[in-house]
């Protein structure tokens, strides 16, 4: 329903129409961060195309997005977390763990799938730990989950001790690795395809997702129109887990590696990619094409670079200086947005100091 | 040139004002705030919320600067700028709730920033200590003066206060409803400080809401209402009557166009509702068609009964009833789902989402009902929106403007919209016309008056006596978490409700 607005209505009891946007539809399309995000991340490919040797090879897009795979998956929920100005720190040691027990069972003599599948529900019981404590005790997620960060890892390497589990069939190891056919794109994209999209729709098209955004922006309000914070916040949770579980599966096969030390440290890298596709920290601010996107920025950068033969400490510095960068320049925004505003208030206050009409 | 005359004059009052005004922006807080401290006197404030008392408290302690007016300190006239420049002056205010640093002994609180140093340039503890101790033997209390200050109750953390005001030899005390926390006992106590503090020569100026406590310890009473000036009365030749009709003595039929409804059912049906310490045995019926007013003073309990009715705060023991079935406890969802609506206390907080667009401030409450086969799209939002704005005339650029960039009355605006669009059978609003222009405030009452003569049963909370009596056919009055009165439109006097807004009464304890 985009009417568009006649002159200012009389004093009479007319019914007023909106516009529904203040801008229009290209300039809300492409002046955002997302949009940002997007231009950069198409950047840095043309430039690594044009100056990178070996960055055009096929074999770079299939390990580049082998690699960042797990991190692309994790995001998704992340986001969701994020946005509910909540946190899941131990999402990497879900990996771990998942991984441990996947190679565990199979050892074991379970068949692979349903090995891979208790996996999976042990991550789902990873996020129902975090969740409880968070919602039904009442604890601050980023306390809680910096808790089970060790806990769990703790569990994963306590349960494996030093040892690796490197034999898994091979009919899965090559599911893991092969390609759709005809491209240079890996596998696993297809179940992130299907995941992201599922997200997607349900962050931007849901009823659910506008509580999630609400949560965020005004925790008290959103409890006020009858959203039921702790369910929601526990169901993320249980989310993350699972994704981290199915993460972890897929990068015990990947590597044919099941260790408890596997995926040491991701979840910075998953919180990094998050905030830099756009997601505020704050909560209530983000979209997930932006995420996947700043995923993929911080991948192709540091594929690229590597190839440039670039040590990985530079990379490491640079992609914390983007990090930095992103994060002062959503504040200088939002205080720039927040000047011109108070500007227009002021103008506003002293055209209304003038004799009211009556 | 004028003679000074030689004659002894009386001693200047200890702090006057006179005729000072304060507003804030278009809303003027403080029309004309007159009243005159006398030394060795203790003289009371008293006036309905909103009257303009914390503005002229605010402007005394430093914190508002006056916009015109006299202040005059001792004959002097003064202009404080900050509070450090008011408690040089010699002014000391007491608040309800005391701030202290919990982790600091009593001792501590009381010369925090200013601790006596010894000729080493350390802070002499001993010379503190002695005259806290001396302090405390002046006003007649026992304070232990090394113990830690968290866990002290209310009234002790007053006391501290008041020492501390006294260590800065303050002229002048105000005491901000320093009673509504206090216990019989604890009032006693800090009404025999306060005389002696009297007796010492010092100007003391206190508010309350308790008649009987201004009998008991004042001399002189000043009333105010709206923002200004009423009377001053010396407590020998005034009356409790007298008082309450000056308080609310103003003309009730500027407003409101209450128009004639239909009374049907009982649509809400709240029996027994208890929690501890906050509300007490809650009973009351509000039926369609009926605009059920529920008065009382700020604190008194009544969003707090609101919010357990609706189920975002819990309730310990009753029942709420809605169109007959029992509603469960603590589940706004349900709540709503079976046509309760609640227009918070705190637009700003609890009524909207500031950060979030005007459109999906609206249909937040209505989210689930308008997603078509579990989806929903900006589109769905601003057809909603875009029905629920016009029919409440918001004032806003376009439905994608965040909500905190409209006025305050058109942010009023969008919460009730935004709880008309989920179709309620009870409205519950919560001081719906706080804070928002007369223009605004008007539109408010026409739409709650249309709203029941459509069939809507509506509990309106608002501290605004006019308010209540103007549109309610029914009054209910809270005070201090009990229901004190019920009043048929017709006997509903601002005498009777001001009365059991705040009069002690036999039959509630």
């Amino acid at each position: 329903m985009t009417a568009t607005a006649p002159a200012p209505a009389p004093d009479t009891r007319t019914t007023r129409t909106y516009e529904a946007y203040s801008h229009s539809p290209w300039r809300r399309l492409l002046v955002n961060r997302e949009a940002a995000i997007i231009g950069l991340l198409l950047a840095v490919i043309a430039v690594a195309l044009a100056v990178v040797p070996n960055f055009d090879s096929p074999l770079t897009v299939t390990y580049l997005l082998r690699d960042i795979a797990p991190i692309l998956l994790i995001a998704l929920p992340m986001t969701l977390i994020i946005v509910t100005e909540e946190i899941d720190l131990s999402v990497a040691s879900v990996v771990g763990l998942s991984s441990v027990m996947t190679g565990i069972l199979t050892q074991a003599g379970w068949p692979f799938a349903l090995a891979a599948v208790t996996a999976i529900l042990v991550g789902t019981l990873a996020g129902v730990v975090n969740g409880f404590l968070i919602t039904v005790v009442g604890l601050p997620s980023l306390a809680v989950t910096i808790g089970t960060l060790a806990l769990f890892r703790g569990i994963a390497v306590g349960l494996l001790g030093t040892t690796a589990i490197t034999e898994f069939p091979e009919f899965w190891t090559d599911l893991a690795k092969e390609n759709i056919p005809g491209t240079p794109i890996p596998g696993i994209m297809i179940p992130f395809a299907v995941l992201a999209i599922g997200f997607a729709i349900l962050l931007h098209f849901t009823p659910f997702g506008r509580s999630l955004y609400a949560i965020g922006l005004n925790t008290e309000a959103a409890a006020f129109s009858g959203v039921d914070v702790g369910r929601t916040k526990f169901l993320l949770f249980i989310l993350s887990g699972t994704v981290a579980g199915f993460a972890g599966v897929y990068f015990t096969l990947l590597y044919s590696n099941a260790r408890g030390d596997n995926a040491t440290g991701m979840e910075l890298q998953v919180i990094a990619a998050v905030l830099l596709g756009g997601v505020s920290i704050f909560g209530g601010r983000g979209a997930l094409h932006g995420v996947i996107a700043g995923v993929l920025l911080i991948g192709t950068l540091g594929s690229a670079l590597r190839l440039a033969g670039v040590t990985s400490d530079i990379i490491n510095v640079i992609t914390g200086v983007l990090l930095v960068l992103s994060v002062v320049s959503a504040s200088l925004l939002a205080w720039l947005r927040r000047r011109r505003i108070s500007a227009i208030g002021k103008k506003k206050g002293a055209s209304a100091a003038s004799p009211p009409s009556p | 040139m004028p003679v000074e005359i030689a004659a002894s004059p009386p001693a200047p009052p200890a702090l006057e004002l006179s005729k000072v005004v304060k507003s804030f922006g278009a809303v003027v807080a403080l029309r004309s705030g007159t009243i005159t401290l006398e030394q060795g006197s203790i003289h009371a404030l008293i006036g309905e919320n909103g009257a303009g008392k914390s503005t002229l408290v605010k402007i005394i302690a430093g914190l508002y600067r006056r916009d015109a007016g006299s202040f005059r300190l001792r004959g002097e006239e003064v202009d404080f700028h900050t509070t450090a420049q008011s408690k040089a002056a010699g002014i000391a205010v007491i608040y309800q709730e005391p701030t202290l640093f919990p982790d600091l002994s009593v001792t501590e609180n009381i010369f925090m920033g200013r601790q006596p140093t010894n000729r080493f340039g350390r802070i002499d503890r001993k010379a503190m200590r002695a005259e806290a101790t001396e302090i405390f033997a002046r006003l007649g209390v026992s304070m232990d003066p090394d113990r830690i200050t968290e866990g002290l109750s209310i009234a002790d953390q007053q006391i501290i206060e008041i020492a501390k005001a006294i260590s800065l030899d303050a002229r002048v005390l105000i005491m901000d409803e320093p009673t509504a926390a206090l216990s019989g006992v604890e009032v006693e106590r800090l009404f025999a400080v306060a005389r002696s503090l009297r007796d010492e020569g010092r100007a003391l100026m206190f508010i309350s809401h308790r008649f009987d406590e201004v009998f008991a310890l004042c001399d002189t009473v000043t009333v105010m209402r709206d923002g200004s000036y009423i009377a001053t009365e010396s407590i020998a030749e005034t009356s409790v009557d007298e008082l309450v009709r000056q308080m609310v003595g103003r003309d009730v039929a500027e407003l409101f166009p209450k128009l004639p409804a239909e009374v049907g059912d009982d649509v809400l049906v709240v029996e027994g509702l208890t929690r501890t310490g906050v509300f007490h045995d809650i009973g009351f019926t509000v039926r369609a068609g009926e605009i059920v007013g529920l008065a009382g003073l700020v604190g008194a309990g009544r969003s707090e009964v609101a919010r357990a009715i609706f189920g975002v705060d819990p309730y310990e023991s009753g029942s709420v009833r809605l169109g007959g079935r029992a509603l469960p406890k603590g589940n706004p969802r349900v709540a709503m789902a079976r046509g309760l609506a609640l227009v918070p206390e705190d637009r700003r907080k609890q009524g909207l989402v500031l950060d979030e667009s005007v459109s999906r401030n609206v249909t937040l409450a209505i989210r689930d009902s308008l997603a078509t086969a579990g989806l929903l799209t900006n589109r769905a939002e601003n057809a909603a929106a875009a029905v629920w704005a016009s029919r409440l005339e918001v004032k806003t650029a376009a439905l994608d403007a965040e909500a905190g960039t409209l006025s305050g009355g058109n942010q009023q605006k969008l919460v009730l919209g935004k709880w008309l669009a989920t179709r309620p059978k009870v409205l519950i609003v919560d001081e719906p016309t706080r804070g928002i222009d007369v223009g605004t405030k008007a539109e408010v009452h026409r739409l709650l008056s249309e709203l029941a003569q459509q069939g809507m049963a509506i509990l309106m909370i608002s501290s605004e006596l006019p308010e209540v009596l103007g549109m309610a056919d029914r009054v209910l009055v809270m005070r201090e978490g009990y229901l004190t009165g019920e009043f048929p439109r017709a006997e509903a006097t601002p005498e009777a409700v001001m009365f059991a807004a705040t009069a002690e009464k036999e039959d509630a304890k």
